[in-house]
């Protein structure tokens, strides 16, 4: 095997039965148990059809599950080898939609390769973790110290947010840069530097406001007063908790809410599904989902401090707190505590790149498990 | 070894910040299930009341409006079908096209034609937006059969009043009309388009009842307000079902039989129960027209006509009585002790002071009393008696008459007239009573005004006896018929306090004005066996008659401008031995009350007779109508 050269000698070889057997099947039912509140709404908004969302996401959620255990399955340092270059593919890709990609939603996303529709700026948000972790992994305590350690993974972060910025696409660009700075805090980079960033990052506000779009600057601002004008920007907002109170603590019942089945909800099967469950399952519900994403959360801690390599620990932890972002962003945004930026609830909203790479994720954070005492090197050579 | 505890201190250092990592994390998922718990339980009352308004509509359904009957249950006012051509967008497709094959068919001009474009446009493409309405059936069968062309077109139907008496019935009915801004009253049935409320005569009197209650429907719809589906429905209460004391039939025979004139007015009345059977006033107006809306134009030329065809001239035209008023004199002097055998000397005038005061006979009378004072209608007689009763005491005897106020007829505009008393000039005027003035008075001249309804009034006492007050409407109409009679009992009206031989003594004049071959009206009597009518003639002076043109011979009206020709009155009643109909008759600028006026009241008079409406069974009611109070 010619991965044998940089593996540690103590590192036991798993055979793949072996493999199988380590699959963190707790957090694959738990996966299932939140795609089926996704796939349950999704019928509901379609009024009680499969088509034409249903149907898809499931086909989508089989076809994730296979990538998941793919990506589970492969050795942490096939990983951990090819993280720049998957990085750079993904970077490339994101470039090509400046140049090509397609107009959707008033915002170019998405790239078409001829059968599917991929958004880079998705599968980034993986990428970026996996290099930042691999970067950090050779990264000592002392160097971290150093800011010239800092200028890489910074540029590494900048330059794909600066790209999704220009699409433009606030939410991904914010959850870019919000995951990195958990890698970074994570890994070690002191703490005054994290307040340099954000005081200057405050100052710039005023700037960069400059820069929003109209229709960027109307969320923001009705985001601050959402009654301002109720019929017009603050329309959404507004009907969205609307339909998030009425719920009440029981719900109106499965396929029964008044809000989204006579359209006042926009977007009810993708960015504003969970408003649409919580007006059908009530507090109940919502409750319910929020705790599979808080378990789903903690098991992703859990693995993080199980493994020994910082390679592992780093990726781990940033794919939790990057599936922590969508989770936490989303909901606040259809509860009206957060300016709404178009990012939807993993698993649940409809949509093929983000349950795929979420899926991928997961994968990526099953694998950090299965390998967890796999040791690799600074350098990424053997140690022996 | 360095590295191993490099790589102790890196994981402590990791596993910390993780730690703060995850309890920063979950603290946040905290705040969102504190957020949840907020909006779903502590505010989920006040989104629950939103989400319901969002989705629930509540519209009006307007009710009918009540019917207005004439005594025999003849419709006067009703609702009749009014059809309208709709046009949807999001069926039509190509909204041009299937206005030109529309104007195929129907008639549409240039101005609907845009209108609807314009509509079309600014809607929401499901809205139906009306393209035109009151087509007649022949239309809206044209359209049915052509339907296959004309996708998104489609007939509606709503009410529409309808006035099948046309003119001959505006000025007691009035009209209906688009509610103007003053008219809100915050019933929201008045916001509903298109709603029309009665403006004028029996329509605004008794508008509240008419109206009805609205029905509500609850619709719900979605954020684009298109209907999902109705989840409850509420029917109205149509208005009352209103029942006139007026006769259609004779109605419409007195309307005729004043067309001749330019401008006149009738009223017949029943004189024991006081029920209004004609009130007419010509020219008139067609109500219909104010349904549909009538154009500035013809708005203009009904408010600019010299003759006020808008103006109900039975009730708010004012003319001096003239000779009528000779009646009131006779009695208050019979009041005062001056009996009725008491002779006077006409030698054609009179003189007061300085003043000389004319009778209408050039050279005189002779020796008159007071039955043929009236009979003659002797001007001098009646100045001589006036002189002695003084003008007090005969404006207290027609007032008790029903002169000088408003008589409080169902009807929006009536005027009460002047009775002049020394008090009343003094308190209007500001002068002193001048003795002359007494003489003027008592011929009914000067300052004395009446309407034709008082002139009604005031035969209708003298035939019964009576404190007659008329009236217009008999009540609700019952649903099932009353087992007997006219349903809702009327209480009897009070005898005057006048002496019965005082009044039987005026019946004797009036008869001879009419029955007696030299009295002034005989031409005009009815010779009919029993319906014999008993009269007084009026002419009054609209202009002053100057010394010189007397000397000169008094003009003859025809030869003067129509403006200032003398108004023609004649009151009546009928039959004369045992009266049931009383009627006033004034037509404006005619010339001579026996001439003109008497002729008229006769053919009114016979026809009133012959008919009998007060003799046949009238439609039954159940309650008396309450009047909306408009101001």
């Amino acid at each position: 095997m010619p991965a044998d050269t940089f593996l540690s000698t103590r590192n036991p070889e798993l055979k793949l039965r072996q493999k199988v057997w380590q699959l963190n099947w707790g957090l694959v039912l738990l996966l299932c148990l939140v795609t089926a509140f996704g796939i349950a709404m999704l019928y509901s908004a379609a009024n009680g059809s499969m088509e034409p969302w249903a149907s898809r996401q499931l086909m989508r959620f089989g076809l994730g599950l296979v990538v998941m255990f793919a990506a589970a399955l492969i050795d942490i340092r096939f990983w951990f080898r090819y993280a720049y270059l998957i990085y750079f593919g993904c970077l490339l890709l994101l470039g090509a939609v400046e140049v090509m990609g397609d107009i959707g939603m008033g915002a170019q996303r998405w790239i078409d390769i001829g059968f599917v529709r991929l958004q880079p700026s998705e599968m980034m948000k993986v990428a970026m973790i996996l290099a930042l972790a691999r970067y950090f992994h050779g990264v000592s305590t002392e160097e971290i110290g150093r800011p010239l350690y800092l200028l890489l993974p910074l540029g590494m972060v900048l330059a794909p947010a600066a790209l999704v910025l220009k699409q433009p696409d606030l939410g991904t660009a914010g959850m870019l840069i919000l995951a990195a700075g958990a890698v970074f805090f994570c890994a070690g980079v002191r703490w005054w530097k994290f307040a340099l960033v954000i005081v200057a990052g405050l100052a710039t506000v005023p700037v960069a406001w400059q820069f929003l779009h109209d229709y960027q600057k109307a969320r923001v601002i009705t985001f601050l007063n959402p009654e301002n004008d109720p019929l017009g920007a603050g329309y959404h907002s507004l009907q969205a908790m609307i339909a998030f109170g009425s719920g009440a603590i029981t719900g109106k019942g499965f396929m029964q809410g008044t809000q989204s089945h006579l359209n006042f909800l926009p977007e009810k099967q993708t960015d504003f599904i969970f408003t649409m469950l919580a007006e059908e399952l009530g507090l109940v519900g919502s409750l319910a989902l929020l705790g599979l994403y808080f378990l789903l959360l903690c098991y992703g801690f859990a693995i993080a401090f199980r493994v020994r390599n910082q390679f592992a620990r780093v990726l781990a932890i940033g794919l939790t707190t990057n599936l922590f972002l969508y989770v936490f962003i989303n909901m606040a945004m259809v509860m009206g505590i957060f300016p709404v930026v178009g990012v939807p609830l993993p698993l649940v909203s409809y949509g093929g790149t983000v349950l795929l790479t979420v899926m991928a994720a997961m994968g990526l954070i099953m694998s950090c498990y299965i390998h967890r005492d796999t040791r690799i090197s600074r350098r990424g050579t053997a140690e022996v | 070894m360095l590295q191993k505890n490099e790589d102790n201190e890196r994981q402590r250092s990791f596993s910390r910040r993780t730690l703060l990592l995850g309890g920063a994390q979950a603290l946040l998922l905290t705040g969102l299930a504190g957020r949840m718990y907020y909006l779903q339980v502590v505010e989920a009352d006040r989104y629950k009341t939103l989400a319901e308004d969002n989705r629930i509509n509540l519209r009006l359904l307007p009710p009918p409006r009540g019917r207005i009957l004439d005594r025999f249950g003849l419709p006067l006012a009703s609702n009749r079908q009014n059809f309208r051509v709709v046009l949807v967008r999001e069926h039509a497709g190509d909204v041009e096209m299937v206005l030109n094959a529309l104007s195929q068919l129907i008639e549409l001009d240039e101005h609907d034609y845009k209108r609807v474009l314009r509509e079309v446009s600014r809607k929401r493409s499901f809205v139906p937006v009306t393209v035109r309405e009151n087509l007649t059936w022949d239309e809206v069968s044209r359209v049915e059969v052509n339907g296959p062309e004309l996708p998104g077109v489609t007939i509606e139907m709503g009410q529409i009043r309808d006035y099948p008496f046309a003119d001959s019935m505006a000025h007691v009915l009035g009209y209906v009309a688009a509610v103007a801004e003053r008219d809100l009253t915050g019933d929201p049935l008045l916001e509903l388009p298109g709603f029309r409320i009665g403006k004028n005569g029996i329509e605004q009197k008794y508008d509240l009842p008419l109206r009805g209650s609205a029905g509500t429907s609850q619709i719900e719809v979605n954020a684009y307000g298109r209907v999902i589906r109705e989840l409850n429905r509420e029917e109205g209460k149509p208005g009352d079902e209103l029942v006139l004391t007026v006769d259609g039939g004779l109605q419409t025979f007195v309307h005729q039989r004043l067309q001749g004139e330019q401008s006149a007015s009738a009223v017949v009345m029943d004189v024991e129960k006081g029920d209004v059977l004609a009130l007419a006033s010509v020219p008139s107006y067609d109500p219909n027209a104010f349904n549909i809306g009538l154009t500035v134009k013809q708005w203009n030329d009904l408010i600019n006509d010299p003759l006020h065809p808008l103006t109900n001239k039975s009730i708010a035209g004012l003319y001096a009585p003239g000779s009528t008023f000779k009646m009131m004199v006779a009695l208050a002097a019979q009041k005062a002790g001056i009996d009725p055998d008491h002779k006077v000397f006409c030698p054609g005038h009179m003189t007061l002071g300085r003043s000389r005061f004319h009778c209408w006979k050039k050279y005189g009378h002779g020796w008159v009393d007071m039955h043929e004072g009236l009979q003659h209608s002797c001007d001098v007689f009646f100045y001589d008696i006036s002189r002695k009763v003084g003008i007090d005491n005969i404006a207290a005897m027609a007032n008790k008459f029903g002169l000088g106020e408003r008589v409080g007829i169902d009807l929006v505009g009536e005027k009460g007239g002047v009775i002049p008393t020394r008090d009343w000039k003094l308190a209007n005027i500001g002068e002193a009573w001048q003795g002359g003035e007494t003489l003027i008075a008592s011929i009914g001249q000067g300052f004395v005004l009446t309407t034709p309804l008082q002139l009604a009034t005031m035969v209708a006492r003298i035939a019964s006896g009576n404190q007659v007050v008329p009236r217009l409407t008999r009540g609700v109409r019952a649903d099932q018929a009353a087992p007997e009679g006219d349903g809702v009992a009327l209480p009897a009206f009070a005898p005057l306090d006048v002496a019965p031989e005082h009044l039987k003594m005026v019946r004797e004049g009036m008869d001879l004005v009419s029955n007696h071959p030299r009295g002034t009206a005989y031409r005009a009597r009815i010779e009919e066996e029993g319906m014999e009518l008993a009269g007084k003639t009026g002419t009054s002076q609209v202009r002053r008659i100057s010394l010189a043109e007397r000397a000169a011979g008094v003009t003859k009206n025809e030869q003067l401008p129509w403006r200032r020709r003398d108004h023609a009155l004649f009151v009546c009643y009928a039959p004369v031995h045992k009266p049931r109909y009383a009627c006033a008759v004034v037509v404006e600028h005619g010339g001579g009350g026996s001439a003109v006026a008497a002729p008229i009241a006769r053919d009114i008079l016979l026809e009133t007779q012959r008919r009998d409406p007060a003799g046949r069974r009238s439609l039954p009611i159940i309650a008396m109508a309450q009047t909306s109070e408009q101001g």
